[in-house]
C-alpha cells in the first residue's frame, strides 16, 4: 500500500506500471481498477489557467492512509495506491490516482470507486482555481 | 487552558492567520470555540467543518488542554 502526496507533477499511469512492478502480487492479481482525474481548463463556464491545491500536513495523509487500508480490508485487495497532488497545478497535469489490485473485478471497481468517493467528500484538501479574472476557492465539489 | 487552532483555504483567508493558540475555559465545546472565534473576528462562514486532533467531530465534542482544533469549509480534493 502507498499513499503519498506530490508536490511536483506525476504521470499517473507511469506510477501504476512502476508500482505494480515493484510489488510480488503478479499471479495472484486478477484485476486492476483506476481511477485518474486531471486538471480541466474550465470550470462552470470559467476558463481556468492553472489551480493551486491546499492541504492539512498530517491529517491529510492520516486520512487517506485510514481510507486506503479500510479499503484493503474491506474488499481483501491485493494492494491498494493512493497519489494526490499539492501546489500549483498546470492544465492537462494529473491531481489524483486511486488504484486497486484485487483477485477479481468486482472487488477493484467497487473499491476504487468507493475510495475516490470516501477522498472527494472527506480528504482535507481545498482548490483555488486562478483565471484570467483573478483566482477563486472551489466551494465545492461535483456530486459526480 | 490552552488548545492550538488551525485555519485552512478560505477560512484562512478570511481569519486573517493560518494558525494561533486560544485560552479557554475547560468543557468548552468546539462549537463554542468556532462561535467566539468567529464573532471575535467579526467572520461569518456557513458550512465550517471541525476537527480535533486531525479526526472529524460533531459540534458538542469537549476539548481538552492541548487539543489541536482546525476549522475549515468543505473539502474539495481529487
Amino acid at each position: 500500500m502507498l499513499v503519498d502526496i506530490r508536490k511536483e507533477s506525476f504521470n499517473a499511469y507511469q506510477e501504476i506500471l512502476s508500482y505494480q512492478a515493484s510489488q510480488d502480487f503478479s499471479g495472484k492479481c486478477g484485476a486492476t481498477a483506476s481511477f485518474v482525474g486531471s486538471m480541466r481548463d474550465f470550470n462552470d463556464d470559467r476558463k481556468v489557467t492553472s489551480m493551486t491545491l491546499e492541504y492539512y500536513p498530517g491529517m491529510t495523509e492520516k486520512h487517506l492512509n485510514a481510507i486506503a487500508r479500510e479499503a484493503i480490508e474491506k474488499w481483501n485487495l491485493l494492494d491498494v495506491l493512493i497519489l494526490h497532488r499539492i501546489g500549483k497545478i498546470k492544465i492537462g497535469e494529473d491531481i489524483v490516482l486511486v488504484a486497486s489490485w484485487s483477485a477479481h473485478r468486482k472487488e477493484a471497481f467497487e473499491s476504487c470507486r468507493t475510495m475516490m468517493e470516501q477522498l472527494k467528500s472527506s480528504a482535507p484538501f481545498w482548490k483555488k482555481e486562478n483565471t484570467t479574472a483573478g483566482s477563486k476557492w472551489v466551494e465545492k465539489n461535483t456530486s459526480g | 487552558m490552552k488548545v492550538s487552532v488551525k485555519y485552512f483555504a478560505s477560512l484562512r483567508e478570511l481569519i486573517g492567520e493560518a494558525s494561533a493558540t486560544v485560552e479557554i475555559e475547560e468543557n468548552t465545546t468546539v462549537d463554542a470555540l468556532w462561535l467566539s472565534i468567529s464573532e471575535r473576528k467579526n467572520v461569518e462562514f456557513d458550512n465550517v467543518m471541525m476537527t480535533v486532533n486531525m479526526e472529524y467531530v460533531k459540534p458538542g465534542c469537549r476539548l481538552t488542554a492541548g487539543d489541536e482544533v482546525a476549522f475549515f469549509p468543505p473539502v474539495t480534493g481529487g
